[in-house]
Parts: structure tokens; sequence; C-alpha cells
């Protein structure tokens, strides 16, 4: 069942594709790239199904009534109909059924994606922070001791943990192709796992309204093999400019900027941002 | 003189062609209709008989005329905002503009034209249907007409005064806060919600009472038309729904006026508590404007099936249960705010949940069209529309129930694809439903249905037009709240169309007013007061009503009792003679001025001109005392007057 409807969504999609031209796939939840966004997909798949069958059902049932009793003269009229238990017994039991099919991958996989998706070898998670200030992503890597804004470079096919977090306005961090959004905040710090199966480059979006800049904060998400990845690493280290304090500061005003590389993170920086490669555990502000 | 010219430079709009062309057409508008008025001398006219009454009929009438602009103002700002968006990298709109249109399209949209024309459509047919004269406390509902429209007005204002509100209709903080978003637009936002707010949270009490205590004999709740049964249902998800949001706004607006810090960062404020509080206000919000469509359509399909509607007792506990269930459902407006597993799995459930009684009552809908005579008039041609259209927008709900599912969805176009299904396939639709099934009893004459179901079509196959595309266009990354978009993402296309669409329902949207003039010229005059062989009381009384509803109130025996009153000529009881005099309230020019002081001290607030605010809440507490100490509030239809009228509608016998 399930097979088949991925299948049938699959070919829809293409042909909706299709029809609207060339869609970047970089940037597309029915094209998912990494295990998170493709457990999601499934999902997104599931319910649609179950909801085509609803959708289905009720047509067919629409249309039948108004051809069978649209006529001038129906033979079938009784003004005095008003009920009838088994039927409405039946309409009740239906939805009831679709909706525990529905609830329980449901209730399994929101449990499932605050765990860290799993690779093929068990590689070690990695962490970086994000910070959404107004009008740009800021990207922290606390174990390579980098800083980039509005891109973010990551291994392939190795679990990240984006530790999501806001200077300003709430903002939510999208890279569709990986997986779903979680909203960045100013007073509580959040995580968000995502994985890329492969090497490419994502396209990632503030989703969540944050005033004047708003529509510029797109970013991207690269993706390079784990060889790849060490080497841009020692790349930034040699040749990127060290993150003073100021600069950081001054990247932290409102306005909108280009893509950006450091070397090094600034020390003395606000509570909220050395926390970030600790564990966190009873250091949050606000509930989890 | 520098100062006043600073002052005055921010205090009005500048800068924009447009708003001067707003500025124009305003005054000249104004001056126009000040003629006529005075020219025609119409002045007492208006004040006698529209301003200062106090009859639900009438009030229904300005609610809906209130709304009707709304939605043209709503309407004109959709269309400026799919133009912006019908090509990547236009510069038609800059972000700032597009910020305050999509900010007033959808504050507007909800809280000044779903509402009152809900709120118009209760005035309009509660009270007949119940067998009452009026409401319980019409002095009240006047109030409560004139809050909502001063506060519209002044919600309105911020266009060409001091700046729009930018910030969403969600306004959340901290963008909402006075250290991100500094200037009077939010303020607007605050104080003009809150003083609408106001008259609907009256309205829920009003109508509440109405219906709990002035149905006519023999009218137990179940028998009942299921539209007035969803208007009790509604009211009562108001009385616990709008002081939420009540205290909300007043503490966002000490928040902004006094800085205080409930909802800043500093101070150990909470931002996220705004969510909270908007949506446990927000989600029943929906509700309150779906249940009337459910009642309305209910109504609809029922009449011109020409049959009892199917399962009345399933319809009335479905609606029941999704009043309650709409209360735990709030937190799937931030699934992705971190809540944790356990609550997004509650708030996945609940929401699903809603989807049972909600099916259960399509299914009788579906049935009550089953074995029934069904007529294809323009109002039913919009409830039978709604079927369809709003199962895609619930179906497409559940599915972003799915909170996993819903981190993919959040704040894209697919959202905004949803909400549009149900509030246009449900709100809207039933809207014009009910405004072309009720027309005949609010001005004596038919709408023309040649021109309806052109408008109909016109807009339903736009409105599909526009919107199914936003579902794909949402699931290829496209956030909402972009002032414009890149070109090469797959997205152009999609846009493209949606505008088209748009301007579809704009066209929908001229035939459908073009008909209101058309048949208030030339339209069929309803003499019988019973245009469509209706089921309800409503229809037992000339089209329109007289001031006091029935000379007699019937006494009821079953559910669509007046379809039995015909069948065994009983309806001729309602107009029989004799006669006694009827006992009604007084006009009262209270509720208007009380309004006006609303308006006062909210302007003088939003310009933080504390002075200003006091002096308005120095007025609204005069009247108040002015109402208390009024003694000669109620009068007598005598029995002559009651026989002319009576005589007058060819019913006296
Ligand atoms: C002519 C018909 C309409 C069109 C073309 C239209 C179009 C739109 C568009 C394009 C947006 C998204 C703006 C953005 O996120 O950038 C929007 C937002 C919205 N619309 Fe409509 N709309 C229409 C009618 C309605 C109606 C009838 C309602 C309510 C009853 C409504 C309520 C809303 C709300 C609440 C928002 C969200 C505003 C926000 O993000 O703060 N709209 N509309
Ligand atoms: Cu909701």
């Amino acid at each position: 069942m399930k097979k088949i409807g991925l299948k049938l969504f699959a070919a829809l999609t293409l042909l909706l594709v299709a029809l609207t031209g060339c869609a970047a796939d970089n940037q597309n939840v029915l094209n998912p790239q990494g295990p998170v966004a493709r457990t999601q997909f499934h999902l997104i798949v599931w319910s649609f199904v179950l909801m085509a069958i609803v959708v289905l059902g009720v047509f067919i049932i629409f249309v039948v009534v108004l051809v069978k009793n649209g006529k001038k003269n129906n033979p079938n009229y009784d003004p005095e109909d008003d009920g009838n238990v088994k039927l409405e017994i039946t309409w009740t039991v239906i939805p009831i059924i679709i909706v525990i099919l529905l609830a329980i991958p449901t209730v399994k996989t929101t449990y499932d994606l605050e765990k860290p998706p799993k690779t093929a070898e068990a590689k070690t998670p990695m962490t970086i922070v994000v910070t959404s200030a107004d009008w740009k992503w800021i990207f922290r890597y606390p174990e390579q001791n980098i800083e980039t804004v509005n891109y973010v470079t990551i291994p392939a096919d190795r679990p990240i943990k984006f530790e999501l977090q806001a200077k300003g306005a709430m903002n939510s961090f999208w890279v569709p192709s990986l997986g779903g959004q979680a909203y960045t905040m100013p007073n509580m710090q959040m995580s968000l796992w995502l994985q890329a199966d492969h090497p490419g480059d994502y396209i990632g979006r503030g989703a969540n309204f944050t005033g004047k800049g708003f529509a510029h904060m797109q970013f991207n998400v690269i993706a390079k093999s784990d060889k790849d990845f060490n080497k841009w690493v020692q790349h930034v280290k040699s040749t990127a400019p060290r993150l003073t304090e100021e600069k950081y500061n001054e990247i932290l005003k409102p306005g909108t900027v280009g893509r950006m590389t450091f070397s090094s993170t600034p020390k003395d920086d606000g509570a909220d941002l050395d926390m970030s490669g600790m564990d966190m555990g009873g250091m949050h502000h606000g509930k989890h | 003189m520098e100062n006043i010219k600073h002052f005055l430079g921010n205090f009005f709009v500048t800068g924009e062609p447009m708003i001067y062309m707003a500025d124009v057409a305003i005054v000249l508008v104004s001056l126009g209709i000040i003629f006529v008025l005075t020219y025609f001398k119409k002045w007492k006219w208006l004040w006698k008989e529209w301003l200062t009454t106090v009859d639900a009929k009438k009030i229904g009438i300005m609610y809906i005329i209130a709304a009707l602009l709304m939605l043209f103002r709503g309407g004109v700002d959709a269309l400026l905002m799919r133009t912006q968006l019908a090509l990547p990298n236009l510069h038609f709109l800059d972000s700032q503009h597009y910020n305050e249109i999509f900010t007033t399209h959808g504050t507007i949209m909800i809280l000044f034209m779903a509402m009152p024309f809900i709120i118009g459509l209760f005035n309009i047919a509660v009270p007949l249907q119940i067998g009452a004269r009026d409401v319980a406390f019409p002095f009240l509902n006047a109030v409560s007409f004139w809050l909502f429209f001063a506060g519209a007005m002044l919600f309105n204002l911020s266009f060409v005064i001091g700046g729009s509100p930018d910030a969403g209709w969600t306004s959340y903080t901290p963008l909402a806060g006075k250290e991100l978003d500094p200037g009077v637009g939010e303020n607007y936002y605050l104080l003009g919600l809150q003083i609408a707010g106001i008259g609907t949270l009256a309205t829920g009490v009003n109508f509440f009472t109405t219906i709990i205590k002035m149905r006519a004999p023999g009218m137990s709740l179940m028998k009942m038309p299921m539209f007035t049964w969803s208007v009790l249902v509604t009211s009562v998800i108001i009385m616990f729904a709008f002081p939420v949001l009540t205290v909300a706004l007043a503490m966002l607006t000490i928040d902004r006026l006094f800085d205080a810090h409930f909802f800043t960062v500093a101070a150990g404020g909470q931002p996220m508590q705004w969510a909270n509080l908007f949506w446990i206000w927000g989600h029943p919000e929906v509700y309150i404007v779906i249940l009337p469509a459910f009642g309305v359509f209910s109504e609809v399909i029922a009449t011109f099936s020409r049959k009892k509607l199917f399962g009345y007792h399933a319809m009335v506990f479905s609606m029941v249960a999704i009043s309650v269930l709409g209360f735990i459902t709030w937190v799937h407006h931030f699934f992705t705010m971190g809540a944790g597993p356990g609550v997004n799995s509650f708030f996945s459930l609940s929401t699903m949940l809603i989807a049972i009684p909600t099916g259960v009552k399509v299914f009788n809908w579906l049935f009550t069209l089953n074995k029934g005579k069904i007529q294809f008039t323009t109002a039913m041609l919009w409830a039978l529309a709604f079927i369809p259209n709003f199962l895609i927008g619930g179906l497409t709900g559940v599915m972003l129930a799915v909170a996993p599912a819903d981190y993919q969805y959040h704040n894209s176009y697919f959202l905004i694809s949803h909400f549009h299904y149900v509030l246009i396939g449900g709100t809207v639709f039933a809207a014009f439903a009910g405004l072309t099934y009720w027309w005949p009893k609010m001005f004596g004459h038919i709408l023309n249905e040649r021109l309806g179901k052109w408008a109909f079509w016109v807009f339903m196959i736009s409105f599909n037009v526009c919107f199914l595309p936003m579902y794909l266009v949402g699931l290829l990354g496209m956030t909402r709240r972009m002032y414009t978009y890149p070109a090469g993402l797959g997205w152009t296309s999609l846009n493209l169309i949606e505008t088209i669409g748009a301007f579809g329902m704009g066209l929908g949207f001229i035939i459908m007013v073009y008909n209101i003039y058309w048949s208030a010229r030339y339209g069929e005059r309803d003499t019988t007061g019973d245009p469509w062989d209706g089921r309800t009381l409503e229809w037992a009384t000339t089209s329109p009503a007289p001031e006091y509803n029935f000379a007699h109130i019937p006494t009821i025996q079953q559910v669509d009792d007046f379809y039995y009153m015909k069948k065994e000529g009983r309806q001729k009881e309602i107009s029989k003679a004799p006669y006694k005099p009827i006992h009604m309230p007084n006009n009262s020019g209270v509720p208007i001025i009380m309004a006006v002081f609303f308006f006062i001290g909210g302007f003088g607030l939003v310009f933080e001109w504390i002075w200003m605010g006091i002096l308005g809440g120095i007025g609204v507490l005069a009247c108040m005392l002015y109402r208390s100490f009024e003694t000669h509030d109620h009068h007598y239809i005598p029995v002559d007057e009651i026989e002319r009228t009576e005589r007058e509608a060819g019913r006296f016998s």
C-alpha cells in the first residue's frame, strides 16, 4: 500500500513539476536528500494517500448524489428522510480509523526525529551553532573554531546537530531538501538534527518573518565528502581572516551581507555564544 | 517651523504616490457623501433610522455593508501583493510596503471582514429564526457594532496617518516589540483590535443570552434551526476565547507604551509567550468564523434540497465536540518551537481528532442532498462548492497536523493555501451564500440569479487557479511573507498562475457588486416574505420584517416548524388580529458617541498622547454614566400601527 502510494505520488509530483518548468531540485520537499527529509517525505506521502482516499470517496458520493437528485422530478424524493443510524455509525468509524492510521506513524516519527539520524557506519555527530540575525545567518563551528556567514559547509553522510539561536527577531531555520525547520529564538536554544546523503549544494531559507530584509535570508548548505570537508577546514584555517569582536558586532547590525568566512570565533562574546560547545543539559533558558 | 514640518512629515504617511492617490480619493469620497446627504436632506434620516438604531436587523445590515467595504480593502491589498509576486524581482512594492500590506490584509480579512460578516448574519437571522422581537440586549448590540466600527476605522487610519503595522497579523514578539518595531503602526494594530474585540465579546454574551432566553414557546434547544445552533456554540467560544485576546493585546500595549517587559528579551520577559496567548485565542477564532458558516450551509442545503437536515443530533453534537476540541489544539501553530515530542504528539492528535466530527458533518450534508429535489440556485451553488473546496482545505489541515511533516510545511505557501481554502471555501462562500439567501429578508428584493451565477463560477474557478498552485510552490520551498523572490527556483510560472487567479477573483467580486446595484434597481420584489419556500421562522414574516418581527410570537412544535405550519395552514395565526401593543427598545445615540470616544482615546494611545487617551476614557465613562440614569429606554408600538403595518403587507386577517 505504502509502496504503491509512494510511486503514485512521485509520478504525480514529477508530472506537476514538469508542468511547472524546472523546479530546482536542491530545495524541494518532494525530493529529499537526507534521512530526516526522507522520513518526513514518507510521512507526507502516507498522509497524502490517506487523504486522497477520503477525497476520492467524498467526491464520488458528491457527484453521484448531485446527478441522482438534481433532476426535476426525482422519483426517490423523500422530504422526511432525516437519519440512518447505520450510515451515521459508518461515517463516524471510518474517520476514526483513518486518524488512527495517521496518528501512529506521526507519534513514532515525532519521537524518532529527536535522535540523530543513523548513518552507514556509526559516525560521531558534529555540532554547528546557527545564529539568525537581522538579516543574515551566522554559523559557528565550535570544534573547528571557524565562523561562516550565509553559507555552511558540512560533511556529507554524517549527522549534524544544529544548535539554533537568534539575535533580534525570531526566525526559522529551514533546508527543505535536508529536513523540516525549527525556530531560532533569542532566549531559548534548540537543536535540529539534519544530514545530507551526498555531497551537494542545498538551498536554505529563513522561514519565519523578521522584517525588512527577511526575503533575502537565503543561505546555502554545502555538503562535502569527509576528505573535502577536512580540506576545506584546513583551507579556511590558513587563508581566512580572524573574526574580531568588532567585526562580529558589525555583522550583527541590521542589514544584509554577502558570504563571509573566518578562521576564528570571537572570544568573549556574551554568555549564550560561549555555551555552544558544551553539553547544554541544565543551561537552557526556558523549557524544551 | 522645522519642528512642525517634521511632525507633519511623520504624522501623515508621505513619499508614496499610491498613498497620495488614496488620500485624494478618501477626501473626495467623504466630500461626495457629505454633499449627497446634505443635498437630499438625509442627515436626519441617517441619524434617526441607522446611526442610532438598536434594531438587530438594521445593525446586521450595517455590519454587512462594513464587511463588504473591508472585503474590498483587503482584496485590493491581496491584488497588490499578487501583482508584486507575479514575477521574480519585481519592484512594484518595496519590502516595507509589502510587509505592511500583508499585515493589513490578514488582519482586516479576519477581524474586520470575516467577523463582521458572520456577526451581521447573526443579527439578521437569529432573532427571526427563534421567533424573538430583538436580541436580549439591543443597546449593547449597538455598542458592539459601533465598537467594531471604531476599531476598524482606527486600524484603517494607519494607512494615511502614521504608518501601517508591519509585523504580520500574528504580530509575533519580539519583532512586534518596540525595540525592533518602533513607530505607531503596531500600536494601531493593538488598539484597533482591542476596541473591536471588546465589541465582539459583548456580541458573544448577547447572542448567548438571546438564544438561551428568548426562543419562541415550544422551541426547545433541539428544535432550533441549525444556524441558530451554530451561533449558540460560537457565542460560547467567543466568551471563552476573546478575553485571552484582550489580555494579550493589553500586555503588549503596556510593553510598547509604558516600557514593561512581558514579551521583551530584556529583564526576563518571555517573547514566546505571545505566540502562546495569541493562538489560545487564535485557534478558537478560526472556529468562530467557520461554525456559523456550517450553520449557513445547513440552512441553505436543507432548503434547496427541499428536505429535512440529515442527522440533526449528530450535527449538533459534532459542533459541540469541535468547539471543545478547538480549545486544545493551539500548539499546532508552533510545532517548530521546540515544545518537545510529548507536547507535539498530544497536539497532533487533538488536531486530527477534529477531523472526525467535521467528517461527520460533511457526510450529513451529502445525505441531506440525497433523496432531495435539488434546486441549483446561486445560494445553493455556493453551498455545494463549499463541500469539495472545504474538503481540500480541511484535509490539508490534517496533513499539517502531522507534526514532523509540519516542520516541512510550516511558514510556507502550503500553509497559506491551506488556510485560504478553509477561510474562503468555508467562511467566504458561506458569507456569499448567506447574503444571497437572506438578501430578500434584508431588502425585500431578490438578487439576480443569472448575475449571481456568473459571479459564483468566475470567483470559484479563479479561487482554485489562485490557490491550488500555492500548495506546490510551498513544497518547493517558498515561504510566506516574502516580498520578492529570485528567478530560477521553479517558482515563477506557479506564481504567475496564482496572480491570474487572484485577478479573476477580483472580477467575480465586481460582478457581485454590480449584481447588488442591478437588483436594487430592477430585481424581482419579494412580496411573499418566503421567496425560497423556506423551512424556518424568518420566512414566516414579511420581507423585510417589520420592526417588531412578528405580530404574534408563534408556538413551535417541531424542527422546521414553519414548513409544517404551511402544510397545516397554521402560519396565518402569526398575523391574525386582534393585536396587543408590542414592547420595543428605544433608539439611542449613546453607542455611537461612546464609540467616538473610544476612537479618540485609542488614537491618542496610538501616538502615546496619554492626555488624549485619558480624555477618551472619561468620555466613555460619561456615556456609561449617562446611560445608567436613562429611564426613558422603551416604548410600545400601538395596536393601530401594527394593524396598519400588517394590512400594508397584505397579512391582516
Ligand atoms: C482575493 C482573495 C485573496 C487573495 C488573492 C489572497 C492572497 C493572499 C496572499 C498571497 C497571502 C500571503 C502573503 C504573504 O505571506 O506574503 C495572504 C495572506 C493572508 N490572507 Fe489572504 N488572500 C485572499 C483572501 C483572504 C481572505 C478572504 C482571508 C480571510 C478570511 C484571508 C486571510 C489571510 C491571512 C490571515 C493571511 C496571513 C497574513 C499574514 O501573513 O500576516 N485572505 N493572502
Ligand atoms: Cu489552529
